[in-house]
């Protein structure tokens, strides 16, 4: 069947007179380089496998770390009493009458009396409300809340660090370059020249976003205040449920059909169901969801209650897959051995089988849950995302039931907002969730090192 | 009471039952365990299953046939004048909900009394000010009908969660008095408490039934919903897809073939970056490379398939989209108009489907045995002869099998299409151009709407049932082709 003993006519042999036998022929040669060629394809597609893989994790890590840090403006704020307590009681009703808008000033106050003090400073910026531009619209409510916590401070000169706004931010990046300045009206070349002098002098500086990974979703326009710490609780309220409810249905369920399912139609439909909703897409999960816990039994939208039934009924599968492979893999001598000295099947299997079986149904059940973890496409169908996830949960069930975002839903949604600044929010994202998987990925594989016997 | 108090005394009363139940069982064998059919474990245990199941078991029947009463019996009151132009029974019910839930959190807050919440006679404008005052969110207009309606919802949900709760109490404690009062030495309390043990793993078990009955259903009764809207044939054969949401009815095309065909092509192009690149690494993974190499290039090729599809999402729109329109955009050959396209996407869900193809080849081949390879070897083929004539070949169904499964994967893959292929539906050749395909159109069709009877969100349910279709004879005819392969060699 193969080549070489394909043509057997008479050049064959004519061939094999002229060379020596320790010489190799045409043909040979061309065999051999076809199999050289043959062989570099396989390193070639594995190169090209393992360089997508180069390329994807340089993309994350590059466009994802500028996210980790933030510029802040340090400037000392003068707290004026006139302006946030006028009537100079401390009430703390009469001080949360002033707005934002009162707190405003005094910032660009503060930020202009710096640059003038500053020397060799020069711009041509000549008015306080001229450095507005270069704060954070959100700036202002971080004062106000700084200042109702401690209302003792009105009046003083407070060392505060002010949120930069996202242009002066992504300046400091190189994402913002003058070019692109040019055609914006958000802030001037004259903001930028300024920004690189208080570099220099060290008021404006880049620091460790803690903000990012504990803070708040913000909202279209102010990207420099979006934090992904909301949305983790999200994810973490889900993955408690789909943990609480897809590890027992899953270990009962395998249990069921690896131990005591007798061969018949019923269990024969079960197993035929458990396949192919292994493979059924993700989105149709979402259909589900959105027609049965919310149109049906109007649960709550947005819920991670609502999502973590969804992603349990679509991790079930993996849990049960990998749980029965598990119960496979406990040798029937075992089971002899208890039934031998008088256990029932049941204490058979709950007394020996599943402990000897519980490190594998929990690594299965770690990967089951870094799979939901990432999942995306049917919490956009629960309405997990559109929704600005400000707020922490107040408590328990409102953790379950208030509306929340997610981690992987809260990425999808900074990707779709305009301003590029969220794109290295996106990024930054991803580097947290990947985060969290690898994390789960190496417990996995150290309980399987660790505890997996093999037999 | 809330929910969970409630639960939290079952579970006191069947704890309390365990522990009463084995010192039944105890005293009855006069204090010595070996007087008593089964361990004492066992006699606990019964009077704890007998609290918790029955109880439990009615809590959820209750928790989902309640509501259903409840909206019945509420939607009887609804006239067809409250329901306005544009609007429909769904919508005027969930504004009887919130009006509803608006009067509990103002009753609770203090704003208003209770028996102003009850009165009958309430002025509707006049209630929904006071409700807007105490901060409850009441968007529609509030007529006296609907006032009346949220008033009777109130009441009938308050009476029948009372009810409720006393009866799930009545049964826990019937429960508890049957399996204590069944308690003695000669009961069989261990066959009894496994005989239950076992019906909640077959129900357990049963769950992977309900969740296939669950998708068929809900994509089954809105899919009919939607034909009944929207023309059969205009779907199936339309070749536009421009839904309108602001005109209703008629101004909407909503024809499948141009998303299929979005689906289709993508779904090729993945396929033709997938394969060969998939069979090509696992053949060399399997028959050539030394275990270092295998150890290595095996896991480092899994992690692709570990990371989320968000990820490989973000890539196509951020990384890939906008390097393929430096080179194929206006400033390159002009063939592409922006940074979404068939190729961006195609490209991206091929790289992510490498491991898929590369793991379930590797296997496939693995599984050849290894007389053949001896056999061919033996007759002076070099090895990519042997792999070629002998080895692909005999493994050729196994992997026909795997791109099957890689294809319906492709085709059901949401999130990399919804970020990397664009939004407008097309007709087109060019995989330059954008286009899209059924699931981003889902996905698209249902965000951030709760109501669903206009066709362009009922739509979206037809397009599922759609894929479901597709993709479950994919895996079917894949399963079964793998399946009659490995029996081969078995």
């Amino acid at each position: 069947m193969t080549d070489a003993t394909a043509p057997m006519g008479a050049d064959v042999p004519k061939k094999a007179r002229k060379s020596s036998l320790y010489g190799t022929d045409d043909r040979t040669k061309k065999r051999n380089a076809a199999e050289k060629r043959f062989q570099m394809y396989g390193i070639a597609a594995i190169g090209i496998g393992i360089f997508f893989l180069v390329i994807l994790l340089v993309s994350i890590v590059r466009s994802g770390v500028p996210a980790f840090t933030q510029t802040f403006i340090e400037v000392p704020v003068y707290l004026n009493e006139e302006v946030l307590d006028p009537n100079g009681n401390r009430d703390p009703d009469d001080l949360r009458r002033v707005s934002t808008f009162g707190y405003a000033p005094l910032i660009d106050q503060a930020i202009f009396n710096q640059v003038q003090q500053t020397e060799g400073l020069t711009t041509t910026l000549e008015d306080a409300s001229d450095m507005r531009k270069m704060v954070s619209a959100s700036a202002p409510a971080i004062l106000r809340d700084y200042v109702l916590a401690n209302p003792d401070e009105i009046g003083e000169t407070v060392d505060f660090r002010i949120l930069a706004a996202s242009r002066v931010d992504g300046y400091m990046k190189d994402r913002v370059t003058r070019e692109s300045v040019a055609r914006d009206k958000n802030i001037d070349a004259a903001h930028l020249d300024l920004v690189d002098q208080l570099v220099e002098a060290g008021t404006i500086k880049r620091e460790f976003n803690w903000d990012f990974i504990t803070g708040a979703d913000a909202s279209e326009n102010r990207p420099e205040q979006a934090g992904i710490g909301v949305a983790m609780i999200g994810s973490f309220f889900m993955m408690l449920v789909v943990l609480v409810l897809s590890l027992p249905i899953g270990v009962a369920a395998s249990i069921y059909l690896e131990e005591f399912a007798p061969k018949n139609r019923f269990t024969d439909l079960i197993e035929v169901n458990i396949s192919n909703l292994a493979a059924v897409p993700s989105i149709v999960f979402g259909i589900l969801g959105l027609a049965v816990f919310i149109q049906f039994a109007h649960l709550p939208q947005s819920a991670p209650l609502v999502g973590g039934l969804v992603l349990t009924l679509m991790t079930l599968p993996t849990i049960i897959i990998s749980t029965r492979a598990s119960l496979k893999a406990v040798p029937p001598s075992i089971r002899d051995a208890a039934l031998g000295v008088g256990a029932s099947k049941m204490q058979a299997v709950f007394h020996h089988v599943l402990p000897l079986a519980a490190p594998g149904i929990l690594t299965g059940t770690i990967i089951g849950l870094a799979q939901a973890l990432g999942e995306t496409a049917p919490l956009l169908l629960i309405g997990m995302v559109g929704y600005i996830a400000t707020n922490y949960p107040e408590g328990i069930a409102s953790g379950f039931l208030d509306p929340n975002s997610s981690m992987p839903a809260q990425i999808y949604e900074w990707s779709k907002r305009a301003d590029p600044a969220y794109y290295e929010r996106a990024w930054g994202g991803i580097i947290i969730l990947l985060l969290f998987l690898m994390t789960m990925n190496i417990i996995a594989i150290i309980l399987r090192r660790r505890f997996e016997r093999r037999w | 009471m809330p929910l969970s108090l409630l639960i939290a005394i079952i579970l006191i009363i069947g704890v309390v039952g365990y522990v009463l139940g084995r010192r039944r069982a105890m005293a009855s064998a006069g204090g010595d365990s070996r007087g008593l059919h089964s361990l004492p474990v066992y006699y606990g245990s019964n009077v704890l299953l007998s609290v918790l199941v029955p109880a439990f078991a009615f809590i959820i029947i209750a928790l989902i046939v309640i509501p259903l009463y409840i909206d019945t019996h509420v939607s009887a009151m609804i006239t067809e004048a409250d329901i306005g132009e544009g609007s429909s029974l769904g919508l005027v019910m969930a504004e009887v909900r919130r009006v509803a839930e608006g009067l509990d959190n103002a009753v609770a807050m203090g704003a208003i009394s209770d028996e102003m919440a009850r009165n009958a006679g309430a002025n509707a404008s006049d209630m929904a000010q006071r409700l807007r005052d105490a901060g409850q969110v009441i968007t529609g207009e509030v007529t006296g009908n609907i006032l009346a309606a949220a008033q009777e919802y109130r009441a009938t949900s308050k009476i029948l969660h009372v009810g409720m709760i006393v009866m799930a109490l009545v049964i826990a404690l019937g429960g508890f008095a049957f399996g204590y009062r069944r308690t003695e030495k000669d009961f069989r309390a261990r066959n009894v408490v496994e005989r239950v043990i076992l019906a909640i793993l077959i129900a357990a078990a049963s769950v992977a039934i309900l969740t296939t009955i669950g998708i068929i259903l809900s994509l089954i009764f809105n899919t009919i919903e939607f034909f009944r809207i929207y023309p059969f044939t205009e779907f199936f054969f339309g070749l536009n897809w421009s839904p309108s949401f602001s005109g209703r009815g008629g101004s909407s095309e909503l024809g499948f073939v141009p998303l299929l065909w979005g689906t289709l092509y993508i779904s090729f192009i993945a396929l033709s970056v997938a394969v060969p690149i998939g069979l090509f690494a696992a053949v060399y993974l399997s028959e050539y490379a030394s275990p270092r190499v295998r150890s290595v290039a095996k896991p480092a090729l899994e992690v692709l398939a570990g990371i989320p599809t968000i990820v490989y999402g973000l890539f196509a729109l951020l990384t890939i989209g906008p390097m393929l329109t430096t080179v194929f955009g206006r400033d390159g050959l002009g063939w592409m108009g922006g940074a979404s396209s068939v190729m961006t996407a195609g490209l991206v869900m091929g790289i992510m489907l490498i491991p898929f193809v590369s793991s379930l080849s590797d296997d496939i081949i693995n599984a050849v045995p290894q007389a053949m390879r001896d056999g061919s070897l033996g007759l002076g083929a070099t090895k990519s002869e042997t792999i070629k004539q002998v080895i692909l070949p005999a493994a050729l169904p196994g992997i026909v099998g795997a791109i099957l499964l890689a294809a319906s994967r492709a085709i059901g893959e949401t999130m990399i299409v919804v970020m990397g292929a664009g939004a407008a539906a097309r007709l087109s050749l060019n995989p330059f151009e954008a286009m899209t395909t059924v699931t981003a159109k889902i996905v698209s069709q249902l965000t951030g709407d709760s109501d669903f009877s206009s066709p362009e969100a009922l739509v979206a349910f037809a397009l599922g049932m759609s894929l479901f279709v597709i993709t479950l004879g994919m895996n079917i005819l894949a399963l079964h082709i793998v399946q009659k392969y490995r029996e081969q060699y078995d």
